[in-house]
């Protein structure tokens, strides 16, 4: 049945959307927990340049993104000389290669929500921790993170969807290679290109309403919460 | 045992300078106005301020120092807060749980039921803490704290953000605490009444520094402070409940300078109990007045005569059985009887209000 519907080119590249969409996410997760925290609770001048700079990718040209990335990561540049020291193929045109690109285009998606979500927890439920005998690290993973777990959901659901949609990172930086750094929304651009409209309808509604269910859950979610906190 | 404290700290807005030595037991008092410094000082003995070159040291031990500062979760204390402050991701079970799990066997001297039943919120362990009312939730708080056996424990106007039903419910609590616990406790407040209900010792702050320092009684009557002067000023009284005498209704109170009658109410006698007597209750006679509907009537000697604010009244603080007495009478009445320090007279005492 799913195998009729969509052709066998059309599963590979879902599946590696989807894999992408994962990997991102799970390493998103642990990248910016730590920094969504200190831009959360830093009185530092450097908070602002961090803002900015997480904020970033929001604004930029996915085009520009990926531009840079292929020279950074590709044989001569510095990311591409590391990782030929260390014996590595270049992570250009490679699945590693989409899954950095996908974690600094996505990452604002995954900072902001954690970041208000941890502000959101104040210092005093901090305080009242530490007046219990909770050490930092105790008080971080039983205070902190339990209460700014809609800012995880909210984060995660929402870097999942825009990495499962990114099409000019991975254009510019993974190329197009069936079954290695074709995702599906590259393959619906192809079936367009090749006139094949049926095809890129087939992936596209797919996408809409993948992504779609994605937002009800988050917003489903946001709005217990919202109503949780207005009864606390 | 002792809590003694060295902090200067200037800020360009605020300036905070206090020197003293708070006794380890009973309760002691930080009144002031709101902006005299007294939650930062209880923030400082807690290490969540940090403020530099302060010293605070309890029991002979170093909190903070110029070498040394030890974080908050290594000082053996319990902190109220003044709102609530339960964990919004944790049932009451497990909110009261939290501090108790990190407190290490062997130093745990209240147990679980012990401070359920003690806070009387034994039936409200599976609730979440948006279904509890405020009072609930700061005998929650409270509770809370116990479990974690502090040798000190700091509460910050833990009833001002309650409305005074749930102030009611909570006050006889605490002078348990106060009473069988034997845990010290040093009580930010600007109320008086809660003040005079459970306080033992009283710190005056006032713009960030301490005014002065005492026992209840002599601070609360001290005529160069301002407390005597308040429109409520008064003397608080220890006694013991004497007899119930149900044909006319009365209570007796026994207090060093003799006994108080009180409407009969349904404590046991032998009860250790506190009275206040308003200043502007009492009045006062040169000889045993006879024939007086006034029932209350205690011997005594004058220590003192002060103006007070109105210029038509004064204080008259007065020795009766080793504790002061604090009456407003008029300047008129001072002149007519020619009341003195050292006049020996009697003070009729028109209405005692028991404290429970």
């Amino acid at each position: 049945m799913i195998a009729s519907f969509y052709s066998p080119d059309d599963l590979v590249a879902l599946w590696i959307s989807l894999k992408l969409a994962a990997v991102t996410v799970a390493l998103l997760l642990l990248l910016c927990t730590p920094l969504a925290w200190w831009l959360a609770t830093t009185r530092s001048r450097l908070r602002v340049i961090g803002e900015a700079m997480a904020s970033l990718p929001l604004v930029l040209p996915p085009t520009v993104l990926g531009f840079y990335l292929l020279l950074f990561l590709g044989p001569y540049g510095w990311g591409g000389r590391l990782t030929h020291q260390l014996g590595l193929q270049p992570l250009s045109f490679s699945f590693g290669g989409l899954v950095v690109g996908s974690m600094l285009y996505s990452m604002p998606f995954v900072i902001q929500p954690l970041q208000g979500a941890f502000q959101a927890v104040g210092a005093r439920a901090l305080e009242v921790a530490a007046t219990l005998r909770a050490a930092p690290w105790d008080r971080f993973f039983t205070v902190a993170l339990p209460l700014a777990r809609r800012g995880f959901i909210t984060g995660s659901v929402l870097a999942f969807a825009h990495t499962l949609g990114e099409f000019g990172v991975v254009l510019m930086l993974g190329g197009n290679i069936p079954g290695r750094t074709q995702t599906a929304s590259i393959v619906i651009f192809n079936h367009v290109e090749a006139l094949d409209y049926s095809g890129a309808q087939r992936l596209s509604i797919t996408l809409l309403v993948a992504c779609f269910a994605l937002l009800l859950i988050v917003y489903s979610a946001n709005r217990r919460g919202a109503e949780a906190a207005a009864a606390a | 045992m002792s809590l003694a404290l060295d902090i200067a700290w200037s800020r360009p807005d605020f300036q905070l300078q206090v020197e003293c030595q708070f006794p380890g037991r009973g309760i002691t008092a930080l009144f002031g106005r709101s902006g005299s410094g007294k939650t930062t000082v209880l923030r400082c003995v807690a290490g969540l301020e940090r403020v530099p070159r302060a010293s605070v040291r309890f029991n002979g031990e170093v909190w903070q120092d110029q070498r040394r500062f030890v974080p908050t979760h290594q000082r053996p204390l319990g902190y109220v807060f003044q709102e609530s402050s339960l964990f919004a991701h944790l049932d009451v079970h497990r909110n009261l749980e939290y501090g108790l799990h990190r407190v290490p066997a062997a130093q745990r001297r209240i147990g679980f039921d012990q401070a359920v039943q003690f806070m009387g919120v034994e039936r409200l362990l599976t609730h979440r803490a948006d279904q509890l009312s405020g009072g609930q939730r700061q005998r929650v708080a409270i509770a809370r704290a116990l479990l974690t056996s502090p040798q000190l424990l700091l509460m910050d106007e833990p009833l001002s953000s309650l409305d005074l039903a749930s102030r009611a419910e909570i006050l006889p609590h605490l002078e348990r605490l106060h009473d069988e616990l034997s845990i010290p406790i040093v009580y930010v407040s600007h109320e008086i009444g809660e003040v005079m209900r459970i306080a033992d010792h009283i710190a005056l702050l006032d713009a960030g520094r301490v005014h002065a320092f005492g026992s209840l009684h002599e601070m609360l009557t001290r005529p160069d402070l301002p407390l005597a002067h308040l429109e409520e000023a008064g003397s608080v009284f220890e006694g013991v409940i004497a007899e119930h005498d149900p044909q006319y209704h009365l209570s007796y109170v026994g207090i060093a300078a003799g006994r108080l009658a009180i409407s009969l109410r349904a404590v046991p006698v032998g009860q250790r109990v506190r009275v206040r007597i308003d200043a502007r209750d009492v009045s006062l006679a040169l000889k045993p007045p006879e024939q007086t509907s006034i029932t209350n009537i205690l011997p005594g000697r004058v220590m003192d005569v002060t103006d007070d604010r109105d210029p038509a009244q004064r204080l008259v603080r007065i020795d009766v059985g080793g504790r002061p007495l604090l009456a407003r009478i008029t300047q008129r009445s001072v002149a007519q009887l020619a009341i003195a320090p050292g006049t020996a007279l009697y003070a009729q005492v028109k209405s005692v209000a028991l404290m429970d």
